[in-house]
């Protein structure tokens, strides 16, 4: 489907991205004594799991879209 | 902002290279051996349609080490009318229940709706989370859901990697569920027309033979598998970022055997009432981001989703929520989402008669193009021992809009994409 050169190009190009990426996460972050507001509760991503679970079940039943955040299931006939 | 610093730009490149890759959650930290209860009870009404109640009970347990056992379970019950996908029209409209027992009469002018809705629904979960070797934690779940003619079976597995002193979290994970439809009055053969008894039957059994003629015994299963691949990633003191990417195929019997659609003339007026027919293959990618920042005076948490699919559906997600800290032990969160969706490839909002009738056609609105907005508003407290309640209430609107199809005669005159307001309400209990 692709020629060589194209894949070693690709090839060039992730290890590139890879290694960008890998070297700038180890950039960012904190040390563990930095995380005081970041441990709160509602700081999580998932923080009133709840209210998004509810909300889900009410989106997955009234459009065409469901999931992204988490699995996309909906489990009812709504849709 | 001008970036002077190459080295500035690398360290902006680079946290846009966490984002672009991001993951998982983090996990709140309950004290070990005890268990931790949600509960909330949620309506959602419609203006003259569609009304939930929802009952939610979360368990969580944190059995030492991280290993950590979540239990939920959720009962609601649905009353009310849905829009069918028939069209409105200048007279009266009579339609034969799903069940193929009794009739239904829509006034003219009005978008046709079908008020036999009504189910009760009961969801249980069960998820366990624990480390599986240095920073590695694995994660497993069943869930069912069961309602009169829908049962739902799902298994789930995902791994998440922690790398930078736990500030980079990979993940993956897959589902798979099975879904199970036993329609009322059995499914509609897709694209049938609907029979309807106006005197032309001399009696009952021949009715029900030429209903019966209309439906299908056979499968009407479902199954789909979702892919999630996430990256988190901790940005600085105040923020982290989370970005998924998820592959979803479903496979099976994918209509809603409820749904109508109608031919109309070149006047406009309906000369017969179809079956909607649905694709029997979906395949959907999604593209979501989302980022939380703690400043001084609160939490923002804003999310975008991009979702795209083989049914032609591309849809934009903009969530925001902002969580002001009124006092040391409550809080108002303001919330607003932003939601707009382009039509399916096979949405119709009705056929013409004279045209070639297409294989697959649905006039369902929720498949056609559309925005919704959702604003709401939360309070909580924080009460002694861990103990949290919250009231929130939201208004969600829906714009259905037409996607560029000519409406013929008598049509013009009528409002074939009507708007939808609900109310939200919810109280909610954690101890």
């Amino acid at each position: 489907m692709f020629s060589k050169p194209t894949i070693n190009r690709l090839l060039v190009a992730s290890v590139l991205v890879a290694t960008l990426a890998l070297n700038g996460c180890a950039n960012l972050g904190v040390k563990p004594w930095q995380r005081d507001l970041l441990a709160k509760d509602e700081m999580a991503l998932d923080a009133e799991g709840i209210d998004l679970g509810l909300d889900d079940h009410i989106y997955f039943s009234k459009e065409a879209t469901s999931g992204g955040r988490s699995f996309a299931g909906g489990g009812c006939g709504c849709n | 902002m001008q970036l002077i610093k190459s080295k500035n730009l690398s360290v902006s490149l680079a946290a846009a290279a966490c984002a672009l890759l991001n993951v998982g959650a983090q996990a709140e930290e309950a004290p070990a051996d005890e268990w931790k209860f949600d509960t909330a009870i949620l309506y959602y009404g419609e203006t003259d349609r569609v009304q939930l109640a929802e009952g939610v009970f979360n368990a969580n347990k944190d059995f030492g080490d991280q290993r950590i056992f979540n239990g939920k379970i959720a009962i609601d019950t649905l009353t009310g009318a849905s829009a069918s996908g028939a069209v409105a029209q200048q007279e009266a409209q009579t339609f034969t229940r799903p069940s193929g027992n009794g009739q239904y009469v829509v006034n003219p002018e009005e978008t046709p709706l079908d008020d036999t809705f009504q189910d009760t629904r009961v969801q249980l979960s069960a998820q366990w989370t624990q480390p599986l070797w240095e920073n590695m934690t694995g994660s497993t779940g069943v869930h069912l859901s069961k309602e009169y003619d829908y049962l739902s079976l799902g298994v789930n597995g995902s791994l998440a990697r922690d790398f930078n002193q736990k500030n980079t979290t990979v993940s993956a994970g897959v589902s798979y569920q099975y879904d199970s439809i036993d329609p009322v009055g059995e499914a509609p053969v897709g694209l049938t027309s609907m029979v309807v008894d106006t005197g032309q039957f001399a009696d009952e059994t021949l009715f029900d033979a030429a209903f019966d003629a209309t439906r299908t015994t056979d499968s009407k299963d479902k199954n789909t598998v979702d892919l999630l691949l996430g990256v988190t990633q901790v940005i600085n003191r105040r923020m982290l970022m989370q970005f998924n990417y998820s592959y979803s195929v479903a496979d099976g019997y994918l209509t809603d055997p409820y749904k109508l659609l109608s031919v109309v003339n070149s006047e406009g007026i309906t000369q017969d009432i179809l079956h909607e027919n649905r694709p029997d293959k979906r395949t959907k990618q999604s593209f979501y981001w989302q980022t939380k920042y703690a400043s001084d005076y609160g939490i923002a948490d804003v999310s975008y989703r991009y979702a795209t699919d083989d049914w032609d559906i591309d849809s934009h997600t903009f969530d925001s929520r902002f969580r002001v800290q009124l006092t040391d032990n409550s809080y108002l969160q303001p919330h607003f989402r932003y939601y707009q969706q382009s039509a399916a490839d096979f949405y119709q909002p009705f056929l013409v008669e004279g045209t070639l009738l297409p294989s697959v056609a649905s006039a369902d609105y929720r498949l056609g193009e559309m925005t919704a907005y959702t604003i709401g508003l939360k309070y909580g407290q924080m009460l002694d021992n861990g103990k949290e309640w919250a009231v929130r209430l939201e208004y969600y609107q829906q714009s259905p809009k037409n996607a560029g199809f000519d409406e013929p005669g008598a049509l013009q005159g009528l409002d074939l994409y009507p708007s939808i307001d609900a109310v939200i309400a919810q109280v909610s209990y954690s101890f």
